[in-house]
């Protein structure tokens, strides 16, 4: 019985030793091929490095463009957090402490943006930003992608806020409390968890977002990093262990963020699932 | 008469109770006071000062260019100057008559079937195995959702390494396990390109759904679970029979995520393989693409996300309201997202 117990525990560590080197091997393959010559990676593709040559990874930490780029994308994610978050925040107030007609209506119009792929709006919102001059500026990537964000982080923040009390409100407002003090004072204070939430959320979002970007700036000096990493890629097309050093460092900040927010990411994503 | 003048009001009262209904899976919201019932202009003009920022981003950037798009999807257009030449449904004509496009399509479907049949049974499995109690599955999950962290981008140009002809991981590998035959294809043959493409989207996403089935699963209480294996169930019937059914929810949202996701899907193949060889990986994400902004066929390309939109919109409203609807009541795993 022992014995079988013990079989069953082996097996089953041997098919998540399977499944997580489907998920490892190409990332681990990515940091050892960082650490060989191209060459190299043509004779000796699977083993360690001859030579550990930290001269990939070096010289991008020593380009001022890699830097510059990941600058680039973290000020462009705090700012698409910022509007959003604040923009959501009050709206969700609204929507979840105030009767006033026409409520449903305008919280089934945010519902529906979630129906909205990214990918159907952005011809004409290239067209709309070129219009109103927003092209090779930071807020035409900000506001457009805080605009998408909104949907996700009003349902989360609404729900949040239904649940504090009325008796919290009345409490308030008996001392004398305004609706704006209550808000901020307040609720704001009290839902510090889901707006930690939401904000993970909208962080990692702008962070990854390609299309955008893509789009929207031309003058290299505004680049993000995954446009960043499609441009290196192209310029050095036959440096292979080059591109492959460039891609693990612009994976660094993402999986440090990861480790930092694991629980606030995680859990944000499948509420927003099951919610929307 | 009264009772004609008493129906139109009874109705939009009868729709406020029925919304009401569908939030009840929400915790109980606090009835709102009576007394900050909004009266006159000072309610309406503080809602409105709370509501506008959210109204004018959302309005500006998410509604008007669905409007934008259906308009200029009427016209030849180049992307600069007057648009003066009007053609009507011409570009749609075109559009169902483009073997590209309606290659986008199956190819679109192919993904979708893949996805269920494949990438969601085995996100299914891994959950189930990280259920029980395992030495080190916190370390597990954690690695398995990685990749759902990355840029698309990233992942696109890792796996372009991986599957680059002659010198990327995948052909050693493949000469290693006597697949000659895969070879220098991968990314590069028409006939290889969607398979392999499939295989970078399972890397990349399976960690997300396997996230949302192990809240599934943590939802479904211990006891139903003893009680059938005190009536005799073996752990394939309680699979079968007990947790399958119960997390029905959330086969049902991932089932649904993954049909969006490969409807929109763009980065991945753009920075893979920019559609090709030969528009065999083109998808109605890249075919938009390059009708816009490569070939400044703006009226054509505009069709094209007007389509793409019907296509969401059809099958999400659809969607949710033959498929997602009996889930609306408080099924048992609704509380496991929180």
């Amino acid at each position: 019985m022992n014995a079988r117990k013990a079989a069953r525990g082996l097996s089953l560590h041997g098919v998540i030793w399977l499944i997580g080197a489907f998920v490892v091997v190409p990332l681990i393959y990515a940091v050892i091929s960082g650490f060989k010559s191209t060459g190299e990676l043509t004779t000796n593709p699977f083993g360690l490095p001859e030579h550990w040559k930290t001269g990939n990874y070096l010289g991008i930490l020593g380009d001022g463009m890699f830097w510059r780029q990941i600058a680039n994308s973290a000020g462009i994610a705090i700012g698409t957090t910022v509007v959003t978050v604040a923009a959501s925040a009050m709206a969700a107030f609204v929507l979840a402490r105030y009767a006033f007609r026409g409520r449903e209506l305008f919280y089934m119009l945010f519902t529906i943006g979630l129906m909205f792929p990214f990918a159907v709006a952005v011809l004409p919102l290239f067209l709309l930003l070129r219009t109103f001059d927003l092209l090779d500026n930071p807020l035409g990537v900000i506001l457009p992608q805080a605009a998408f964000g909104l949907p996700m982080t009003i349902i989360i923040l609404r729900g949040f806020f239904r649940t504090v009390p009325a008796e919290v409100e009345e409490a308030a407002i008996m001392d004398g409390c305004g609706k704006f003090r209550f808000f901020w004072k307040i609720l704001l204070p009290m839902a510090r968890p889901a707006l930690g939430t939401v904000s993970v959320l909208a962080i990692v979002a702008s962070w990854n977002n390609f299309f955008l970007p893509l789009l929207v700036f031309n003058d290299p000096k505004w680049q993000t990093i995954p446009v960043g990493v499609q441009q290196f890629q192209g310029q050095y097309s036959t440096d292979y262990a080059l591109v492959l050093a460039y891609i693990v460092l612009a994976m660094v900040p993402a999986l440090a963020f990861y480790a930092v927010a694991e629980r606030q990411l995680i859990g944000g994503l499948t509420a927003g699932a099951t919610k929307g | 008469m009264p009772s004609s003048v008493a129906a139109p009001t009874k109705g939009p009262a009868d729709e406020r109770t029925g919304d009401e209904r569908t939030e009840g899976a929400a915790p109980a919201s606090p009835a709102v006071p009576a007394r900050s019932l909004l009266s006159g202009l000072a309610g309406w003009a503080s809602v409105a000062w709370f509501l506008v920022p959210a109204l004018v981003l959302f309005l500006v950037f998410v509604l008007a260019p669905i409007v934008v798009a259906v308009h200029n999807s009427f016209y030849k257009w180049g992307g600069v100057g007057p648009m003066v030449d009007f053609v009507g449904l011409e570009n749609y004509v075109r559009l169902f008559d483009d073997q590209v496009f309606i290659g986008d399509m199956g190819r679109g479907l192919y993904l979708i079937v893949l996805s269920i049949t494949v990438q969601l049974p085995f996100a299914l499995f891994t959950a189930v195995l990280l259920n029980q109690k395992l030495r080190g599955r916190a370390v597990y999950r954690m690695l398995f959702f990685a990749p759902y962290i990355l840029s698309e981008v990233v992942t696109a140009v890792l796996f372009t390494m991986i599957f680059l002809p002659g010198d990327g991981m995948a052909d050693h590998l493949a000469g290693a396990l006597g697949l000659e035959g895969l070879q220098g294809k991968w990314l590069a043959d028409p006939s290889t390109v969607m398979p392999t493409l499939f295989v970078v989207m399972t890397w990349k996403y399976f960690g997300f759904h396997m996230m949302l089935f192990l809240a599934g699963l943590q939802g479904i209480p211990r006891e139903v679970l003893d009680a059938a294996s005190i009536d005799g169930a073996n752990a394939w019937q309680r699979f079968r029979y007990v947790t399958l059914p119960l997390l029905g929810p959330t086969i049902r949202i991932s089932v649904f995520l993954s049909v969006i996701g490969a409807i929109q899907l763009f980065d991945l193949v753009w920075v893979m393989t920019a559609g090709g060889p030969n528009h065999s990986s083109e998808t109605m994400a890249i075919s938009m693409f390059q009708f816009g902004f490569k070939r400044y066929q703006v009226g054509y390309a505009s069709a094209i996300s007007v389509v793409l939109f019907m296509i969401s919109l059809v099958f999400s409203l659809f969607y949710q309201r033959y498929v997602l609807r009996r889930d609306l009541s408080g099924a048992v795993t609704t509380g496991g997202g929180r």
